[in-house]
């Protein structure tokens, strides 16, 4: 398990555009890793269009993966208090608040037929209606959005919620979005890693093997989505796993498992890439042109990501890079030029002894 | 994307004929100390998540790391001296920048290990062999590198084995120049814009800055009639290094920044002045040669016995100057990579233009 499966494409060069073993697209991970016989390829497509910013998902990660409390401040510049993702932050939700007049997020997209307010309404009294006047049991509460019968604007029906424009737009947005390792085709991390200690799962994902990291750090720097880190006072380079031991008994990972919104869909990659398509087109005949998918295109700088995303705005809106390269890609130049720099040291060298006539 | 925000002080950002929008915040303000007039060309503006890192910062510790790449250098390029001085029958240049080679390489071990935490984590390294990992390829080369400095340097002190020495002394050489060029492939082949954005030429300036360090240890330290290969290197390797670092600079669009700011700023400038002065000094001494001593004032008589003459001091002085630009060299590199990794700009920016010239290319 701990072979590597890009070590060949180093020695023998490749293209250094595309198709080489260590970029480009690769259709069979789990095979080029030397699995014959696999499973296939799994990943997440989290979509950023309904989830709520619930946490569940960080707080199922840290409670399945016993992952240890990683600093308890409040940074103050929103709802995101872990800010990254990191050694002990496998899963991160970034809260981005809007003021745009783009199209917010669009949970009814999808669910026409169900009146959601109508069915609150119903809640805890089965007789009362969303027309009840104030003070009764069933009323919204002070902070609730519903205005007031009577109270509310011209044009908008009483008891709903009053559109601030006349599309329905509202002016101001959250987005939040679930931000989890992307466990890549062509993982830099995986491929600098000096111990084998990184390794390729049949599932086609990304895992460090604790017992042989030696904390090097060096996959710290390599990941260009910067999500794995060296956990303090212990050294060792710790990320998501997608819960690597749950696929092995055919369980979904934790943060799928707790997500309320199906915001975060794991299965089959090729099912997933479906599914979001499908979705895509979706949002966009619904008017929400910003609609779009990252990390899922095989032809990209990593070769797709296990782990993508549908997002509303631009990628490093989000935190993350807007075209990200496997760093390796560019190894078999480095080393020439490396093998360059050596020769003219050398050289250097027995120039400095060639015995000079005063 | 910037935008407008009411504020206690009043509306900040505003753009007349504009929605007044806020959006993602853009990236860090850079501050502007002590300068009486606006920057013509305003800042790039860029989304980004409230400035945060998109990449992680590496957690290498600078003394530990930056020191490892100084250290592998200094003793890659004494080895070629080590081995240049043995067969050209200069014994005092010999035992120098052997003792230089097997000494740095050691306490530049010492400090790899010493940043995985626990020396019995080095030994992971070696479960397998893997070219696509810097590090993996340099362990293995250090597991050759390092017996073969010690036993010439054991052979040459002890005056014993002399075969053993002279071919330990060849295999240390052959080996050497790979020493110092391999940790510039090992900093490139990250994520770390400033690192990898120089991949093509930090190989160079690492080869240069390792031939002046290891000029500068046998400047410092071997007898002045057999150093003029040591001055001779000092003024090859100072020309590649400035030469080549300028050109990476040049080349490398706005993760060059980093290396034009702070902390690595003055290293670097400080590396500039003492390698090229130190090449220049140790040039100097060279043509002076070792009888100029002869023309100094009295006061300096003293001096002639202790040190050999004011030859010896430049000598010396340009040693000095030659290690320790190299060093200042290394950790510049070092903390202009860790500064770029801290800014999202460097990030962004670059691969946001990348992506809108394959956008124009593909439209056309």
């Amino acid at each position: 398990m701990t072979d590597d499966t890009t070590a060949p494409a180093a020695a023998t060069g490749g293209d250094p555009v595309r198709g080489n073993l260590l970029f480009g697209p690769q259709p069979d991970v789990a095979g080029a890793a030397g699995y014959t016989d696999h499973p296939p390829r799994v990943g997440f497509f989290t979509d950023t269009s309904v989830c709520i910013g619930c946490k569940a998902c960080e707080v199922a990660c840290k409670e399945w993966n016993a992952i240890p409390e990683d600093g308890l401040e409040l940074t103050g510049m929103s709802y995101d208090n872990t800010q990254g993702l990191g050694a002990s932050t496998w899963r991160h939700v970034a809260f981005i608040e809007q003021r745009k007049p783009l199209g917010g997020q669009e949970p009814g997209v999808g669910h026409e037929d169900v009146d959601v307010f109508a069915a609150a309404g119903q809640l805890g009294s089965p007789a009362a209606s969303p027309g009840q006047p104030a003070g009764s049991p069933s009323s919204p509460g002070p902070g609730a959005t519903t205005p007031e019968p009577g109270s509310a604007p011209a044009g908008a029906p009483a008891g709903a919620i009053s559109p601030v424009a006349p599309d329905g737009r509202t002016e101001l947005r959250w987005l939040m979005s679930s931000d989890v390792c992307k466990h890549c085709t062509h993982a830099a991390c995986l491929d600098v890693c000096p111990t084998g200690s990184l390794f390729r799962t049949e599932f086609g994902t990304v895992v460090v093997q604790q017992d042989i990291c030696n904390g090097c750090g060096y996959c710290v720097p390599a990941c260009p989505y910067g999500v794995i880190d060296q956990r303090r006072g212990d050294g060792r380079a710790w990320k998501c796993t997608l819960c690597y031991d749950r696929l092995g008994v055919g369980m979904e990972p934790a943060c799928a498992k707790a997500c309320p919104t199906d915001s975060i869909q794991f299965g089959p990659l090729d099912e997933l890439r479906e599914r979001a398509a499908a979705r895509v087109a979706q949002l966009h005949a619904a008017g929400v042109p910003d609609a779009r998918l990252y990390g899922e295109d095989p032809q990209d700088g990593v070769g797709g990501d296990s782990a993508f995303f549908l997002l509303l705005d631009e990628p490093e809106v989000y935190g993350l890079p807007p075209d990200p390269v496997v760093t390796t890609r560019d190894l078999p130049a480095m080393w020439r030029h490396a093998a360059a720099a050596a020769a003219s040291l050398a050289a250097m060298a027995v120039v400095s002894f060639v015995r000079r006539p005063r | 994307m910037t935008g407008s925000d009411v504020t206690r002080g009043g509306v900040e950002g505003a753009r007349p004929g504009r929605d007044a929008l806020t959006g993602a915040r853009t990236g860090r303000r850079r501050r502007r100390r002590g300068r009486g007039e606006q920057a013509m060309v305003p800042d790039v503006e860029f989304s980004s998540y409230y400035g945060k890192p998109i990449l992680n910062r590496p957690t290498w510790k600078p003394l530990d790391i930056a020191g490892y790449l100084y250290l592998g250098g200094l003793a890659g390029a004494s080895s070629l001296l080590a081995a240049g001085a043995h067969v050209t029958g200069r014994p005092g240049l010999a035992r120098a920048a052997k003792l230089g080679a097997s000494g740095a390489i050691s306490v530049s071990l010492a400090a790899l290990v010493h940043d995985l935490g626990r020396p019995a984590r080095f030994q992971n390294m070696l479960r397998i062999f893997k070219p696509t990992s810097p590090m993996n390829l340099g362990s293995w080369l250090l597991v050759g590198y390092v017996p073969l400095t010690v036993a010439a340097a054991a052979a040459d002190v002890s005056g014993r084995h002399r075969i053993v020495g002279a071919a330990a002394t060849a295999g240390a050489a052959a080996l050497g120049p790979a020493v110092a060029t391999y940790t510039a492939v090992l900093l490139s082949d990250t994520a770390v814009p400033s690192w990898h954005e120089g991949h093509r030429e930090m190989p160079f300036v690492f080869a240069g800055s390792g031939a002046t360090a290891a000029a500068g240890l046998a400047l410092a330290c071997a007898p002045w009639q057999e150093t003029g290969p040591a001055r001779r290197l000092a003024v090859l390797g100072a020309g590649l290094e400035l030469g080549a670092f300028r050109l990476m600079k040049q080349r490398m669009g706005l993760a060059a920044e980093p290396y034009e700011q702070g902390k690595q700023q003055r290293l670097l400038r400080a590396a500039e002045a003492l390698t090229a002065g130190g090449a220049a000094l140790a040039a100097f001494a060279g043509r002076q040669g070792p009888r100029a001593g002869g023309a100094l004032p009295m006061a300096y008589a003293g001096w002639r016995g202790l040190a050999g003459g004011r030859s010896r001091l430049l000598t010396v002085a340009a040693g000095a100057a030659l290690l320790a630009g190299s060093a200042a060299l290394r950790f510049g590199v070092f903390h202009a990579g860790v500064a770029s990794a801290e800014d999202p700009k460097y990030t962004v920016v670059p691969q946001r233009e990348r992506l809108e010239a394959r956008a124009r290319s593909d439209g056309r």
